[in-house]
């Protein structure tokens, strides 16, 4: 990991709170199911912001986030060249160097972002890749997968496109050598068990608040079968099975 | 101007000291810069019996600050001395093991292992707002404190430092205690006791329900404490509480501190620490300081 002061390149608003932020990348290691620490400010605001890798190109990353709270509403104010600190890339993600055969990726809502570069990366290295892509409304993102995507379902909750209902109803993990989500809790405990009962391998990815985000004020410890985790450090990715 | 200092007879390079439980062991810090520039290190907070902590959310920004309810999660004393202390020992800086508990025996047994180990200075945490059985009771009430102190005192070889809590009923009382306990010097403040609450599930924030303030919004009554302390104590003080700046290590030093801890400045910025220090050299020169003891205690 590295602090990084790096500039934005650009901006762009997806929907009405989702913003795909651009930075320079200034040689940083980034990797599917990592993320950074963001700042673009000095002290009004306390602490960073944790934001999941959605594409590391050669020169620049890009971040794709929700507007939430006053950190995302700072971010979402960010014009070309303005100055932002980067510090990662952050905690270990998909393990993408032992996957191998067909994969599927299922994202629900702004968990879908960490699955584009995930996406990336297994296809560079020959993994045939399906994406489930969960979301309650408007599609973003779609664009980006399609390049490393052997095949895309989509689901709305309550919009018109794709299937109705939830992502998970489509997902058949007997399919497929290895799982890989990220999206709500109640999203990926579904996922888990129907990789479960196929005996599918399935990774997630946890989201928690995060003071350091280095692993040093243990934050986001959650409880998992192998004891205390922290989210920023042995995650945000872990086995399913010792989360749910 | 050389910012060293010393504090019962151990070397400090300068006085600033990254306060426990921000800053782990220092291992994690140490990758994004040499945390031996630091003049000291307090680990995280460790107890007798290794804990896991507090469930449900322990981070949480306010306005100027933050709130935490972590718990005390750490791998106990005795892990510590086996494998923590060695790590820590890479690092050219001083190595202050702070301790918190919940009942005496604990403090003692932790004390006494913590005497015979590869140690620099042991902080004693009477203060920890958040841990349920107790730990808080000692940061409250001077005599009880005075009651641990005197305990650990007579079991400690070390440098004893007692980190106290801005929640004690009367904080000058409280450092008077643990002077008179034996404590060798004195850190404060610990976090605010406070409450966030989630009005969309018209719940607390956290499990706990209260929490730990920290941060800048903390500072003014942290140095109003500081200064308050210093006046009457004749051991050294650490200053602690919001402290994100060179200007702001002055100021605590004005008010009577020897030295500060960094704590919540080090989730605004990682490089916090060394850019204080940095700051610090510049702003002295500035300012026609020459030597620590032209304005500690000056105001």
């Amino acid at each position: 990991m590295n602090y990084i002061d790096s500039t934005v390149i650009s901006q762009h608003q997806l929907t009405e709170d989702i913003f795909v932020l651009e930075t320079e990348r200034k040689g940083a290691d980034a990797h599917a199911g990592q993320f950074f620490m963001l700042k673009a400010w000095e002290r009004e605001l306390t602490l960073m912001r944790p934001i999941s890798i959605f594409k590391a190109d050669e020169t620049t990353l890009h971040f794709m986030y929700r507007v939430v709270g006053q950190g995302t509403r700072k971010l979402a104010e960010l014009k070309a060249g303005d100055p932002i600190t980067l510090t990662g890339a952050l905690g270990t993600g998909y393990p993408v160097e032992q996957t191998t055969g067909h994969v599927a990726l299922v994202g629900g809502g702004l968990g879908i972002p960490p699955l584009c570069q995930t996406a990336k990366e297994l296809t560079a290295k020959g993994v045939q890749v399906d994406a489930y892509l969960g979301f309650r409304d408007q599609l973003f993102a779609l664009d980006d997968f399609e390049p490393y995507c052997s095949n895309i379902f989509v689901s709305t909750e309550v919009g018109e496109e794709g299937y109705r209902g939830y992502i998970t109803d489509l997902l058949k993990p007997g399919q497929y050598d290895t799982v890989y989500t990220c999206g709500p809790e109640v999203m990926m405990r579904k996922v888990a068990a129907l990789c479960a009962e196929q005996k599918t391998p399935c990774w997630c990815s946890m989201e928690h608040r995060m003071a350091c985000g280095i692993g040093a004020c243990l934050g986001c410890s959650i409880r998992t079968a192998e004891g205390m985790k922290r989210v920023c450090k042995e995650g945000p990715v872990f086995p399913a099975h010792i989360i749910f | 101007m050389d910012l060293s200092t010393t504090i019962n007879g151990v070397h400090f390079k300068n006085p600033i000291v990254a306060a426990s439980g921000t800053f782990g062991f220092g291992d994690e810090y140490n990758e994004l810069y040499d945390v031996s520039c630091l003049g000291g290190i307090s680990s995280k907070g460790l107890t007798w019996i290794p804990k896991d902590g507090n469930e449900g959310i322990r981070v949480y920004e306010t306005a100027s600050g933050m709130m935490n309810s972590v718990g005390l999660q750490n791998p106990g004393v005795r892990a510590f001395v086996e494998e923590g202390i060695a790590k820590m020992r890479r690092f050219d800086t001083v190595l202050i093991a702070n301790m918190g508990g919940s009942c005496i025996e604990d403090y003692v047994a932790g004390a006494e292992l913590l005497s015979r180990a590869d140690i620099d200075m042991l902080e004693l945490n009477i203060s920890c707002p958040n841990v349920k059985s107790g730990g808080m009771a000692f940061g409250i009430k001077a005599d009880v404190a005075r009651e641990a102190v005197a305990a650990v005192r007579k079991s400690c070889s070390k440098p004893l430092i007692v980190k106290l809590s801005p929640n004690a009923e009367n904080i000058v009382e409280m450092a008077l205690a643990c002077e008179e306990a034996g404590a060798d010097s004195l850190s404060l403040v610990n976090t605010f006791q406070a409450l966030a609450i989630d009005i969309h599930r018209r719940k607390p924030v956290f499990n706990n329900v209260y929490a730990g303030l920290s941060g800048p919004a903390i500072k003014p009554i942290a140095l109003r404490m500081v200064h308050s302390v210093c006046k009457q104590v004749k051991v050294p003080v650490f200053g602690i509480g919001g402290i994100a700046t060179a200007q702001d290590v002055l100021e605590f030093i004005m008010a009577g501190a020897s030295a500060v801890q960094v704590g919540t400045a080090n989730f605004n910025d990682p490089l916090a620490c060394r850019h204080i220090i940095d700051d610090l050299q510049t702003l002295c020169e500035k300012e026609g300081i020459h030597r620590w003891d032209e304005v500690r205690g000056c105001i």
